[in-house]
This record gives C-alpha cells, sequence and structure tokens, in this order.
C-alpha cells in the first residue's frame, strides 16, 4: 500500500492505494501522523476510494486518525470507501462518529463551508 | 491444499492470496473472494500479533478444502500462546493489544463473513481456528 498526500488550505487528504491490512497499517498510520504534524492540517480526509482490501486493521487506523485529530479541535471524513470497506468500518460503528463522503470534493465543501459559518458567526457576535 | 510459513506480517497477503487462488476454480463470485480473503486474513493477523507476538520464528499453517457441494473449509493454526479465554475473545471490541491501535473485531468480522466459525485453544498450546463458508453456486446460471 502507498499513500499520496494533497493539502488545501488547512485540510490534508490521504489517498490511500492498495490493500490495507495489519502489515500495512503501521505504515499508514505513521505517514499519515508525520504528514498531519510537520504541515500543521487540522483536518484529515482519508480517500480510501483506491482501496483494494482492507480487513479489521483499517478500523483502527480511522479511530486512531479520529482520536488525534478531534483532539486538536479538527474534523475528520472518510471518502470514496467502496461497499465492502463500508461493511467493515459499520460494524465497529465508525460511521457514528466519522462523516463519510462519496467523494474528497464533497469533504472537502463541507469543512470549508463550516470553517466559513464559523467565520462569521464570530464576525456578526463582535 | 496446505502451506506453512513464518509468522511475518508480509506474508498476510501471500495467506489470503493462496487462498483466493485455491477456490478460485469454484468460481466464486467478487464478494464471496473478497470475504474469503478477508476471513484469511483476519485468522493469520491474529496468530502472528497474538498467537506468536510477532516472532518471525512462528510457523503459521493454512489449510484448506473444497467439499461437496461448494462447501470451502479454512483452517488456520498456530503453535503460539493460545487464548486464555475463547470467548471473550470472541466478543466485539475485546482486545488485548494495548501498544498499537487494535479493534478487537477480528472475531466479529470472521463471523459475519463465514457461515462457520469455530476456535479452539488452550493457553500455551497454540490456536486452530477453522471457518466454514458455503458458495453460492447457482450463481449466474
Amino acid at each position: 500500500m502507498h499513500l499520496n498526500f494533497q493539502m488545501t488550505d488547512n485540510i490534508l487528504v490521504a489517498s490511500a492505494f492498495g490493500e490495507l491490512d495489519h502489515h500495512s497499517a503501521s505504515t499508514v498510520r505513521d505517514e499519515i501522523d508525520e504528514t498531519m504534524e510537520a504541515f500543521q492540517c487540522r483536518h484529515l480526509i482519508l480517500d480510501f476510494a483506491k482501496v483494494t482490501f482492507m480487513d479489521s486493521s483499517g478500523i483502527g487506523v480511522v479511530l486512531g486518525r479520529y482520536n488525534k485529530v478531534t483532539k486538536k479541535g479538527g474534523r475528520i471524513f472518510l471518502a470514496g470507501c467502496s461497499e465492502f470497506v463500508e461493511k467493515i468500518l459499520y460494524m465497529a460503528g465508525i460511521f457514528t462518529v466519522v462523516d463519510k463522503q462519496k467523494s474528497v470534493e464533497d469533504a472537502i465543501c463541507l469543512i470549508k463551508g463550516q470553517e466559513q459559518l464559523q467565520m462569521e458567526v464570530t464576525v456578526s457576535g463582535e | 491444499m496446505r502451506i506453512e510459513f513464518a509468522a511475518l506480517a508480509e506474508n498476510e497477503a501471500f495467506a489470503r492470496s493462496a487462498a483466493a487462488a485455491f477456490v478460485a476454480c469454484m468460481d466464486p463470485t467478487i464478494e464471496e473472494l473478497t470475504e474469503i480473503k478477508t476471513g484469511v486474513s483476519e485468522a493469520v493477523s491474529n496468530s502472528i500479533i497474538h498467537g506468536y507476538k510477532e516472532n518471525p520464528n512462528g510457523t503459521v499453517e493454512l489449510e484448506c478444502q473444497i467439499r461437496e457441494g461448494g462447501k470451502i473449509v479454512i483452517i488456520v493454526r498456530d503453535q503460539g500462546v493460545g487464548i486464555e479465554d475463547v470467548n471473550k475473545a470472541r466478543e466485539p471490541m475485546f482486545t488485548t493489544g494495548k501498544t498499537e491501535e487494535r479493534s478487537g473485531m477480528g472475531f466479529t468480522v470472521m463471523e459475519s463473513f463465514m457461515d462457520r466459525l469455530e476456535v479452539e485453544s488452550r493457553a500455551g498450546e497454540g490456536t486452530t481456528v477453522t471457518m466454514i463458508k458455503q458458495l453460492d453456486l447457482s450463481d449466474g446460471l
């Protein structure tokens, strides 16, 4: 498995390619955490559109990133999950805490829209 | 089919691919194949992580059988530390892995993708996981 990273403002998009299992999970976890840290990203979008296989190791990866990102006040989204990947994540109740979107673009729109709204609330509150 | 391999995380992909290649002659659906691969991946990962504590000197055994009527039997065996309380281990979200991000969902995933799951284990004597899956042979006819 390998990862591609893209940055939009303070959002990191991590696109995963290949098979996510116990073996690849440790690299995926470390690479995402290091990149989030290095570029001081606030929000994270996990793009799983090109994940060809995933077992329960993926649950740990998603939950772990959820804990880290939300601790710093950021938001996390899953994008492009196949039906099978969704099935496994659903078993662990991931979608009760992590939002999923069809595409990365949809997730970016949501994060940006919400930040805009927060800014307006702050401005009008002054 | 019976293979043995070192308890290395790299071999997880090999094990599930081998099982998938073996059952391919039964013309399973993509969904059935993915479910079999996931079950094997979970069981083999458990042997490596929990059974052998990631010690590559351990050996994991994978056995696959095709029985009459499209019944697939998969056995994953290790001579690792074993499971003290199998019923507890099978509970969703239960895990003994503290250092890494383990979800404790391995057995739950195996149970939901396979028709039957049997776990035989004794502390200090290793673990044998047997999974049975009935393929839908009427598919596409």
